[in-house]
């Protein structure tokens, strides 16, 4: 693991015994030692504490920055007003998702963050269309969620942002804390840009709330599938538009026909007439009707006997919160009325489950 | 008690021999949510894959440590598999076989050579 990157809580991480894996380029901690039903269940009651300093971190500066990033995403960024932070998403010729991300307005910058494994890629794409982008390599982010992240994080900070999105610069001792409240749990939390050097004393001080512990990628992947949200790479891709990956919340209506400032960004053509006409295919969720937990690539039947299949589970995991199995997919269209029966096939069994809708568990943002 | 290097361990009952999962095995699986068990009077090959069993991580399969028939399974499993972390080594059998040469039991590690193997 010798050229894997090491974010400035891995000692932390380390001496709390998290269990460090590799990740997207990174060494994380996929679990400590509650395990990944604990953690997961320790963030619905109380607060989970997660690095998640491997995600991209990027400032963009400068009168215009909205409008030029604009030209790379379905959104009303120029629209985006200081103190707020927007779900949005790259987007490709084809109307595919490069990657999704969140653009957040402090004022004099926008501070845009984007998924560990395309950070890169992101990066590149940014300063292809002529971004004056500033990667920030200095900063950590941790994310603190659940229903008592308020109570932690204004213990140590005195102040935070009031609602769901609301983003606020906070002086601290700890440095300059970047805070938004928003995370990737379906919880009311908070994901705070902090610098590298204090990261690890501003960790250790929210730690010692009681209510607050350490929490892994393994538990943060089974809180995202129950609050429906997608993962990159799995849930959507570049294959998949915003309107097939069931995601048109996010495309602003500044940005579709008849809006203000339709179109002009990757792919616009695509998505319009996907939105006008409708997708063939739409993420769902999905539930298992046995107990059998059913990953990502198992395939989606109409029938216990058909041929081909008709969609794949894109995720798929056992819900720590519903106590059963629980998956995301894609199936055709009309198929994704809540409630229509379809077969996974699963080592060779065609086993019986139902499209559903998300969130599985639902959400606590405070709206 | 003897051990296989899949992490398994084996029991002589009278002319059966029981099997579960070690300890070691459970803490690496995680947390068990699943477990599907053979059909009673299968007839299995030593290393057929017999029993699924999924953990919030993966899943995995324990194969059968020998040829023989499987006469007995752990049913308490497939509605509490939480058991295979709580209990490894007692009540989270898995399955019971009647082996075609119970010799074949004795050719698995002890205690001491297992406990060299994971250490």
């Amino acid at each position: 693991m010798t050229d894997l990157k090491r974010t400035p809580l891995y000692a932390l991480n380390e001496e709390l015994g998290g269990k460090m894996v590799p990740f997207a380029g990174w060494e994380m901690p996929v679990q400590f030692a509650p395990g990944v039903m604990k953690e997961h269940l320790h963030t619905r009651a109380a607060c989970g504490l997660f690095d998640v300093s491997h995600m991209g971190q990027v400032v963009l500066r400068g009168a215009g920055a909205a409008e030029a990033l604009e030209a790379l995403v379905p959104v009303d960024l120029i629209g985006l007003k200081p103190g707020r932070q927007r779900y949005a998403l790259f987007t490709n010729d084809a109307g595919g998702i490069l990657d999704d991300l969140m653009v957040a307005n402090y004022g004099d910058r926008l501070l845009i963050v984007v998924n560990a494994a395309n950070a890169e890629a992101d990066i590149a794409h940014m300063r292809r269309a002529g971004l004056e982008i500033e990667p920030l390599e200095d900063r950590a982010l941790i994310a603190l969620q659940g229903p008592a992240a308020e109570a932690v994080l204004e213990a140590v900070t005195g102040a935070v942002p009031g609602k769901f999105m609301d983003v606020a610069e906070v002086e601290s001792s700890h440095g300059d804390l970047w805070i938004s409240r928003s995370g990737y749990t379906g919880e009311d939390g908070f994901e705070v840009s902090v610098p590298a050097r204090h990261a690890e004393e501003f960790a250790r001080k929210l730690l010692a709330h009681e209510a607050c512990e350490p929490i892994g990628l393994g538990a943060r992947d089974s809180l995202r599938l129950e609050a429906g949200l997608p993962l990159h790479g799995h849930d959507i891709d570049e294959t998949t538009t915003p309107v097939e990956a069931a995601l048109t919340f996010a495309l602003s209506q500044a940005r579709r026909a008849g809006g203000v400032r339709a179109g002009g960004y990757p792919g616009a053509s695509v998505i319009e007439e996907q939105l006008a006409g409708g997708p063939a295919r739409l993420r769902t969720g999905l539930l298992p009707e046995g107990r059998a937990p059913m990953r990502e690539g198992v395939p989606l039947f109409a029938s216990e006997d058909a041929a081909e299949p008709v969609g794949t589970i894109t995720s798929g995991a056992y819900s720590p919160s519903l106590e059963r199995p629980i998956a995301m997919g894609y199936v055709p269209t009309e198929a994704a009325d809540p409630g229509t029966g379809l077969y996974a096939e699963l080592r060779g069994k065609r086993l019986p489950l139902v499209t559903a809708p998300m969130p599985f568990q639902p959400s606590t943002y405070k709206r | 008690m003897k051990y296989t290097e899949d992490h398994e361990w084996l029991r002589v009952e009278d002319d059966l021999i029981v099997v579960g999962i070690t300890e070691h095995a459970s803490t690496q699986l995680g947390d068990v949510v699943f477990v599907e068990l053979p059909e009673i009077e299968t007839v299995v090959a030593k290393d057929d894959e017999v029993v699924v069993i999924e953990s919030v991580k993966a899943a995995s399969d324990i194969t059968a440590p020998l040829d023989g028939e499987i006469v007995e399974v752990n049913e308490a499993l497939t509605d509490n598999p939480a058991l295979v972390n709580e209990d490894p080594l007692g009540e989270a059998w898995f399955f019971k076989i009647k082996p075609t040469d119970m010799a074949e039991y004795d050719s698995y590690m002890d205690e001491d050579a297992y406990q060299d193997m994971i250490s």
